[in-house]
Order: C-alpha cells, then sequence, then structure tokens
C-alpha cells in the first residue's frame, strides 16, 4: 500500500520532470551551430537553394521557433517522436531497433561489473592488510584510472590481432549464417570484449566503494555484538556487515543502470557494436534533431525509472527507511 | 623525390596488367568491404553522397560508363548519335534489360528519370538539366534529348551516381521520398539489393538476370559499417575484409598496411571525380580580400611537402585552376612554386600589417588537422599572424555558408568539365549564402562569368578550348581560391580481389567485373 502511493507519486514527478526536460533539451539543441538541411546538402556534396528549401520545409524549419516547439511536445504527449531527417525513418523505430543490442551490452557489463565489484572488495575488505587485498585494490585502482577507449584499443590489439581468440568489432559474423544456439554462442563471443571493456571502471569503483563502506560497517557495535554471540565470521561478514554496506553501492548501481541507454558511446564505436550510443553520436554529428530529441527523451526516462528502483531497493536492503524521501 | 608507395602502385599496375591478361576469371565468391559513414538510404538519383553512390552503384545503372580517359562507354545505351549543331542527343538503349522486380527497361524510364524524378530531386542533374529543352521516347528503346543551345559537357553527364536511370513503373505519381520501395532498391545493375542490418552490413547478391553475359562473377558483397578508424585498419589486417575503398582508414595507416602480404594499392577510379582540394580565401574582407596577399599564400605553402609527408605521396601538386583531368587544362603557365621569399616581398608590397586571420581545418579525419598545422606554420613562416579553429562538420558547413571564416580548407570533385565541376566555384552568379559549395570566397570578374558561361554552351570543342585558355589566365593572376591538392585516394585490396578498379568512378562500380581467384 505505503509502496504503491510512493511509486504514483514519483511517477507523478516523474512526468513533469520529463516535460520540462523535452523543452531543455529542444531549446538546448538549437544552440549548436548549423542546420540538418545544410549538413544533409553538404553530404550530397551539390546543392542549389530549392534543394535547401525542399530540405527544410519537409522537417519543418522553416517555421518559427516557437511552432516547432509546440508542434514537438504536442508529437510526444502522443508518443509521436517524428522521423529522423537523415534516414526518413521513424525515430521510435530506430531506437526500438538499437535497444535490444544496447541493453544487451550495458546489462551484461552491469552485471559483471556489479558482481565482480562486491566480490572483490569483500575479498579486500577481508584481507585488509594481507598482500592479496593490497594486489586487489592496486587493480582497481589501475582500471579506475584508465581511459576507456585505450583500454577498448588495446584489448582489440591483444585478443583479436594477436591471439586471434575474439573477434574484433562488430554483433556477430556477418555471411556466417549462424542461428539458433550458434548465433547465440557467435554473438556471446562478440559481446565479451565491449561488455568487459565496459565494465572494468565501474566494477574497479564498486570495489573500492565495498571495501571502504564494509571496513567501515565492520567497526559498529552489532558487529561486535554479533561477534561477542559467537558466530562465525563468515556469517557476519555477509549477514552483518556486507548488508549494511551495501547502501552507497545501490546508490551507485543506480547511477549506472540509468546510464544504461546512452552511456556506451565510445565503446559501441570502437566495437562498431549497432546499439543507441552510435546512433546518437551519429546523429549528432548529422544534426539529426529529432532523433537526438528521442534518444534524449528515452535516457531521461530510463535515469527517472532507475531512480524510483534504487529508492524501492533502498527500503528492501534497509527497512529502517520507510515514507516519502 | 617519389614517395615508396607511389612506386609500390606503379609496380602493382604493372603486374596487375599481365596477370590479368594471363588468367580468366573465375565464378563466385563474396566480398567483404566497408562503406564509412553509413549512408542514410540507397536510392541513388534520391541521395548523391559519396557512401550511397559506393554502395548503390552496383544496384542502380546509368546511360553510359567512362573510361579512365573519360571516354564514354555503353551502359544503359548501346550507343548514341550527337546531331552536326550539337543540339540533338539521340541514345539507342538495349533491348534485353530488366529490373530486379523483372520489369523491362524501356525508354520511358529513361524520360521519368531524367524529366521528372531528377527534375524534382537532384541538385546535380538539374544544372544539366536546365540545358535541356525537351526528352522524348522516340520509341521503346530510343529517346531523344534536344537541347537549347549546344552543351559541351553533355555527354559527360549521364554517369550512374548523378543521373541515374529509376524505374518508372514503381515511381511515378507516388511521393518520390516516402514511397514504399525505398527501403528496398530496385535498379538494373549487376548486383541486387538482398538485407541492411543497420548499424552491421549491407548485403548485395548476385543479380542473375544481368544483361552481360557472364557478369557478376561474385556471388555478392558485404558492405561492413564500422564507425572507428582504427577497428577499420584491425579488420582489413586480420583478413575480415578484403578491400578497403579510398578515405576508410586514416592516411597514416596507409603505408603499414599496404605492406603487408597480398595487399595491393592503387590510386585509379577516381577521374570522374577528381578531387581537388582548394583552400578558400574569403575575397570579401581582411587580408585576404588582397589578390597580392592570396598570390603570397600561394607561394608560402609547401605543397609538395604535404604531398608527400601527410599524403604518402599520392596525388599531385596543381597548376592552377583546371585540374590535370580537367578538359582544356593550360598547362604552360608559371606554376607557384614553394618561395617563402616572393610571398614576405607580396606581403611587405602590400602592406600587410600582422592582422590576425584564422584557418578553418575540413573536420574530416586526422590528416585534415595535420595538413592545416602544416599550413599554419608555413604562413607564420612568412610573417602571416594566423589561427586555427577547431569544428565539426555542421560547423564547418555553417561557417562556409555564412562566409564567416578567411581560410578553410576544402576539395570538391571535377567532373572531368570546367562546365560541370569547375566554372561553379568562380562564377559571381552562384554566391549564395548557405551552401559550402557554391562561390563561397565570393569572387567576382565579368570577364571571368562571361567566358565561363560562353564556354559551356561554344560549339565545337576548339571555340571552347581558346576561352577556358584566357579563364584560367586571369583566375592564376587573381587567385580566387588556393589551390592545394589534386587528392590521390588510394583503394587497398587484396591483390586476389581481380578487375576491381576498370573505370573513371572505380568502386562505386566496380564489382561489376570483380572477381576472386583463390
Amino acid at each position: 500500500m505505503l509502496y504503491a502511493r510512493l511509486i504514483i507519486m514519483r511517477l507523478f514527478k516523474a512526468v513533469i520532470v520529463l516535460f520540462l526536460i523535452v523543452i531543455l533539451n529542444f531549446l538546448l539543441i538549437q544552440l549548436a551551430p548549423g542546420d540538418p538541411a545544410a549538413i544533409l546538402a553538404g553530404e550530397a556534396g551539390a546543392a542549389d537553394q530549392e534543394f535547401l528549401n525542399q530540405l527544410r520545409e519537409r522537417f519543418g524549419l522553416d517555421q518559427p521557433m516557437y511552432v516547432q516547439l509546440w508542434r514537438y511536445v504536442s508529437g510526444i504527449a502522443m508518443l509521436d517522436f517524428g522521423y529522423s531527417y537523415r534516414l526518413g525513418v521513424p525515430v521510435f523505430d530506430l531506437i526500438m531497433a538499437r535497444l535490444p543490442a544496447t541493453l544487451l551490452l550495458t546489462g551484461t557489463a552491469f552485471l559483471i561489473s556489479l558482481v565482480l565489484g562486491i566480490i572483490a572488495g569483500s575479498m579486500a575488505a577481508a584481507r585488509v592488510k594481507k598482500p592479496s587485498g593490497s594486489i586487489i585494490m592496486a587493480l582497481a585502482l589501475v582500471f579506475y584510472a584508465t581511459p576507456l577507449f585505450w583500454v577498448a584499443l588495446m584489448s582489440v590489439l591483444v585478443f583479436s590481432v594477436y591471439l586471434d581468440w575474439l573477434p574484433a568489432y562488430g554483433f556477430y559474423t556477418v555471411g556466417a549464417g549462424y542461428t539458433g544456439f550458434a548465433l547465440v554462442l557467435d554473438v556471446a563471443k562478440h559481446l565479451i570484449l565491449p561488455a568487459t571493456t565496459l565494465a572494468l571502471f565501474f566494477m574497479a569503483i564498486y570495489t573500492r566503494m565495498t571495501r571502504t563502506s564494509m571496513l567501515d560497517a565492520a567497526q559498529q557495535d552489532y558487529v561486535k555484538t554479533a561477534r561477542a554471540k559467537g558466530l562465525k565470521p563468515g556469517i557476519i561478514q555477509r549477514r552483518h556487515v556486507l548488508r549494511n554496506a551495501l547502501l552507497p553501492i545501490i546508490t551507485l548501481a543506480g547511477l549506472q543502470a540509468g546510464q544504461m541507454v546512452g552511456g556506451a558511446i565510445l565503446t559501441e564505436t570502437v566495437f562498431a557494436w549497432p546499439g543507441i550510443g552510435r546512433l546518437m553520436f551519429e546523429a549528432l554529428q548529422q544534426r539529426d534533431y529529432n532523433l537526438l530529441l528521442g534518444i534524449f527523451f528515452f535516457s531521461a526516462a530510463l535515469v527517472i525509472v532507475f531512480n524510483i528502483i534504487t529508492d524501492l531497493v533502498y527500503r528492501l536492503a534497509d527497512p529502517r527507511i520507510k515514507g516519502a524521501s | 623525390m617519389k614517395h615508396p608507395l607511389a612506386l609500390a602502385i606503379s609496380a602493382a599496375a604493372l603486374a596487375f596488367t599481365t596477370t590479368a591478361l594471363a588468367d580468366a576469371p573465375q565464378q563466385g565468391g563474396t566480398v567483404n568491404t566497408i562503406v564509412q559513414p553509413e549512408p542514410p538510404g540507397l536510392v541513388l538519383g534520391m541521395i548523391q553522397n559519396a557512401p550511397t553512390r559506393v554502395v548503390a552503384g552496383n544496384i542502380y545503372e546509368g546511360l553510359l560508363r567512362y573510361t579512365t580517359d573519360l571516354e564514354p562507354i555503353p551502359q544503359l545505351a548501346e550507343s548514341w548519335d550527337v546531331s552536326d549543331d550539337g543540339r540533338t542527343y539521340t541514345f539507342h538503349l538495349r533491348e534485353n534489360v530488366t529490373w530486379h522486380d523483372g520489369e523491362p527497361f524501356t525508354a520511358d524510364d529513361v524520360v521519368f528519370s531524367a524529366d521528372v524524378f531528377h527534375r524534382e530531386l537532384n541538385p546535380s542533374a538539374r544544372a544539366v538539366l536546365q540545358h535541356v529543352e525537351s526528352i522524348e521516347a522516340t520509341d521503346e528503346h530510343t529517346v531523344v534529348f534536344t537541347l537549347i543551345e549546344p552543351f559541351g559537357p553533355f555527354l559527360l553527364s549521364f554517369e550512374a551516381g548523378t543521373f541515374t536511370m529509376v524505374p518508372e513503373h514503381l515511381y511515378a505519381g507516388t511521393d518520390f521520398r516516402n514511397n514504399e520501395h525505398n527501403d528496398h532498391p530496385i535498379g538494373t545493375g549487376p548486383f541486387k539489393f538482398a538485407n541492411w542490418e543497420r548499424g552491421t552490413v549491407i548485403e548485395l547478391v548476385k543479380n542473375d538476370d544481368y544483361y552481360e553475359e557472364g557478369l557478376p562473377y561474385l556471388d555478392g558483397v558485404n558492405w561492413h559499417i564500422i564507425p572507428d578508424g582504427g577497428s577499420r585498419a584491425v579488420a582489413f589486417e586480420n583478413g575480415t575484409i578484403d578491400v578497403l575503398p579510398s578515405g576508410t582508414v586514416e592516411n597514416f595507416d596507409i603505408p603499414r598496411l599496404s605492406e603487408m602480404d597480398n595487399v595491393c594499392v592503387t590510386e585509379e577510379g577516381h577521374e570522374y571525380f577528381s578531387p581537388y582540394s582548394m583552400l578558400w580565401m574569403n575575397n570579401r574582407e581582411g587580408p585576404t580580400a588582397d589578390k597580392r596577399f592570396r598570390q603570397a599564400v600561394m607561394y608560402a605553402m609547401d605543397r609538395e611537402f604535404a604531398r608527400n609527408v601527410l599524403w604518402n605521396g599520392l596525388g599531385k601538386v596543381p597548376l592552377s585552376a583546371f585540374g590535370s583531368n580537367a578538359r582544356f587544362q593550360d598547362d604552360s603557365l608559371e606554376p607557384y612554386d614553394y618561395n617563402p621569399e616572393r610571398a614576405r616581398e607580396l606581403l611587405e608590397e602590400m602592406g600587410y600589417d600582422g592582422e590576425e586571420v584564422t584557418i578553418l581545418p575540413l573536420p574530416y579525419g586526422e590528416t585534415w588537422t595535420r595538413w592545416a598545422e602544416a599550413v599554419q606554420q608555413n604562413l607564420r613562416e612568412v610573417g602571416i599572424n594566423v589561427r586555427t579553429q577547431a569544428t565539426d562538420v555542421g560547423g564547418w558547413n555553417q561557417r562556409l555558408g555564412d562566409w564567416d571564416y578567411d581560410l578553410a580548407f576544402t576539395y570538391l570533385y571535377q567532373y572531368g568539365d570546367p562546365a560541370l565541376g569547375i566554372s561553379r566555384t568562380y562564377l559571381s552568379d552562384n554566391i549564395a549564402k548557405g551552401s559550402p559549395w557554391n562561390n563561397v570566397e565570393g569572387y567576382e570578374n565579368a570577364r571571368v562569368d562571361e567566358l565561363f558561361n560562353e564556354a559551356a554552351t561554344a560549339y565545337p570543342d576548339e571555340e571552347r578550348e581558346a576561352l577556358y585558355k584566357e579563364v584560367q589566365e586571369i583566375l592564376h593572376e587573381d587567385v580566387p581560391v588556393g589551390w592545394l591538392m589534386e587528392l590521390g585516394f588510394p583503394t587497398l585490396y587484396r591483390c586476389d580481389v581481380k578487375d576491381l578498379v576498370n573505370s573513371s568512378v572505380g568502386l562505386n562500380e566496380g564489382f561489376r567485373d570483380a572477381w576472386l581467384d583463390r
């Protein structure tokens, strides 16, 4: 009951926030130099005024800005995201076509980083003054500090070029004609490098945060009590220390999950992964405003959804949190 | 100095001719290549950008093709006649041609494509069609173009990418841009559209009913879409990709890739376009408005260095406004050789006061950025106060379209004839805001206008030659723009892909005759 009311309240707020985001995005995008018609004409390498006028009229760019804004917002209200200027395809279809690939990539990276990060962090916390703990933390620091694109390029160089173990790019092997299980295996192989690359940075953060947070929790009185009543150290770590150390990790996981739609631009580009991030980057270069705004809308919606989910998960992890936050 | 890569190309060309004579083509196999960036669509005629042309040039065809010497040869037109007054062109079409959906290709398709489709959608074709009075199908396989007055380059205008034949039975009476067949292009070419996995690959398959007996040899062509230049180089290195069309990897990767085993390089296949790199110089205001300043820039730039270092020794340092592949080039002009002394003298003569000049590189990748840096250094050495500005494609378009620049890099296609690709840069009625491809520099010279306009419609060629000679002399003296380089765009491919480049548009229709020796 309490949850239901909370969710309704939050969703109501979310709609208002989204509406403001749509307007803000629309206005911000007008600040970028260059208009889509000129870029399309530029790509064609030849353009007369008639060509430019045709394009502007088709895109509605010949209208005053408030008319354009009104058209866009009223379109969105009916879940009509318009057409991509460059590709001439409905924005919604484009996003839906790219969403599975992105979610597969970012979702896998999310799971890898969260699970391995927490495990590594707990191990480091349990070995706080031992060399093995220091090694874990040193590695975490390296992954945390290394730029993503460099890791991506190096992993291609090592695992694809020199060792030839994994494919260097793409979503599946073009022309191989795999189906069923063979296709799943093929996609999985293509997924390893980009997902690992994307996971490393967050994994490092989770490791560091888990360790700190667990060491902190281990100092608390209830842990002393647990130890005093003779519980085994493993159980204390899991039930009392880790559970109480989880809150900051959940916060971070919520943030990472919110970036699942738009957060993999670099990885998708280097590995030619056909996802939303690439679509967004190309749309930006092409000044394909409708498409760009559509992707912004989806990313924003996802961030809001994950914020709500994060709040709910807080309550599961720590029953002391109740009511409105 | 001849660059090692340039030498390797000549050697490969030699080897190529001898083996081509020895081997008979083999059937079968699929070639993997790259298209960059991903094209917006594949309906040539509606879209004419480079990535669309390179893929769809294998699906669609035009009336004529052009040899690497820009001589017209038959494609959909079997033969053609030109009347003595140069105003009537009669094309006799092939009779056994069908569209990919099985319908026959006829003279009505030609009339529809030229008179309806291109007039509405295609700015390049529109520029040619303004010289055309009427287009008529006199029988099922004959089309007559009647011109308002003679137009010298008319026979050069029928290349597939510019003057594509589109099927009347699918497009007539529809909203062309929203036609349901745009997702599944139907042409007459050697390959049929099979599948487009957005962001991953475009697959073409062999057209079994192609009118040329025995062609094509290949079963299909896969165009991979890989957004990162480094990854494209890796894909070629590890063997996934057989052919790297020009411009798909950075120039500094090319020497390394071309030294690999079984890799051949060719510079051919760009003669029709003859990409010509120029430096826009704003003729309206600032130091660049002074002719002497512009001449000084020409003398200050070490273009040989740029060619040898940045472009791996490929391409040509141009003489003047007309590139070496353009018809009627006057090669007796005195070249603007690298001469910093002369540049300093000219700057002193005009009393250049050190006013800051900005330079806008072309946002097309690392080579162009480095080139701008090299030019910046050249200009500083003669005392020009120059600063580079960074921008992306959208910003670059807008700055040029609004004339908000001092110096800016670009390159333009020349299309073989001065009236098609060269005059547009210098004609004063081609000055208009909003496009980065017209007379962006703002050069106005009544005599030049007169000469170019007269030459376009003069007949026969001897008349044109004299007019173009005078125009070249004026332009050479006035330097409306800087002439940087006739670009050499290398195509890299596995040597066992044979007969890949065999016309002046190269890969844009190259897979028609290509075969695999595996």
